[in-house]
């Protein structure tokens, strides 16, 4: 029997969204209020989905205590009041909520193996939500 | 082909015990849900079932017949009950939102007449949820 798991954590960062391939006017005219140099922060919530079959000794797709501690130690502890720019992987890579759900996705599936990996949904506002699920879609809805 | 959801509420208590496991194996993986007295939840169920929109009535699902049926195979027998003592499915199961989410799939999937069941989810708190589509 295959199930979903869905877990949601929080997080906050600030970043601030600008390219070096741009010129400083496309750069506000793409970005707007997002290229201010200063940067910005956001609430984050972060949904992480994995699958696999319902361990019949356990009841579970997984053990929750190895998620929660997977997530806090490989990735609220590295973004959690951050300033994203500054890391390593948005120096060269816009820290848009887009290329950071990608690169949650890429840590989950490299770090943790107790399930699969579905998909990572990340909310960078009440309002607006980016989901990747590593180039594989399963055309369900959610 | 529309898909339509339909949410419901329920409380209920459970513990998480395996009777093949020693009371320390039980202890470290299930942690504080092994507490035999139980604790409660709060849950969240969305039905979703999909079929063609009935060109005479305009509905994927009579929406009633849907909630009578959540409400007699699933409120009626697990709202403000322990699942473990009192649900048939949890006698020989370990109550987990994943089997939880499985019991009222199956509980559900026989009853419905013309729409298809596509997918339970239960939430067990706002922040956990579980999805199932059935046997895949």
């Amino acid at each position: 029997m295959k199930a979903y798991l869905t877990r949601r954590y929080l997080f906050s960062a600030s970043h601030r969204l600008h390219s070096d391939r741009m010129s400083a006017e496309e750069n506000r005219a793409t970005y707007g209020k997002c290229n201010n140099p200063h940067g910005h922060g956001h609430n984050y919530t972060l949904e992480i989905t994995v699958s696999g079959p319902v361990d019949q000794r356990t009841g579970m797709v997984c053990n929750l205590v190895h998620l929660d501690g997977f997530v806090e130690r490989e990735l609220l502890a590295r973004y959690d009041r951050e300033n994203l720019n500054v890391l390593p992987e948005f120096v060269a890579t816009v820290p848009t909520t887009e290329n950071l759900c990608v690169e949650l996705f890429k840590k989950v599936q490299r770090g943790f193996h107790r399930a699969h990996l579905e998909r990572v949904r990340l909310e960078e506002t009440m309002l607006n939500s980016f989901e990747y699920r590593g180039g594989n879609e399963d055309h369900r809805i959610w | 082909m529309v898909y339509l959801t339909r949410k419901a509420e329920f409380s209920a208590s459970h513990y998480y015990h395996n009777p093949e496991f020693t009371p320390e194996e039980n202890s470290r993986v299930f942690g504080k849900c092994n507490n035999p007295n139980g604790h409660g939840h709060n849950y969240t169920l969305e039905v979703t079932v999909k079929g063609d929109v009935d060109a005479r009535s305009g509905f994927v699902v009579d929406l009633k017949q849907l909630k009578e049926i959540m409400n007699r195979e699933v409120l009626d027998a697990m709202d403000h009950r322990f699942l473990n003592k009192e649900v048939p499915e949890f006698f020989t199961h370990i109550p987990t939102t994943e089997n939880l989410s499985i019991a009222i799939w199956q509980r559900l999937a026989t009853k419905l007449e013309k729409a298809h069941l596509h997918r339970v989810r239960v939430y067990e708190t706002p922040d956990l949820f579980v999805d199932f589509y059935g046997e895949q």
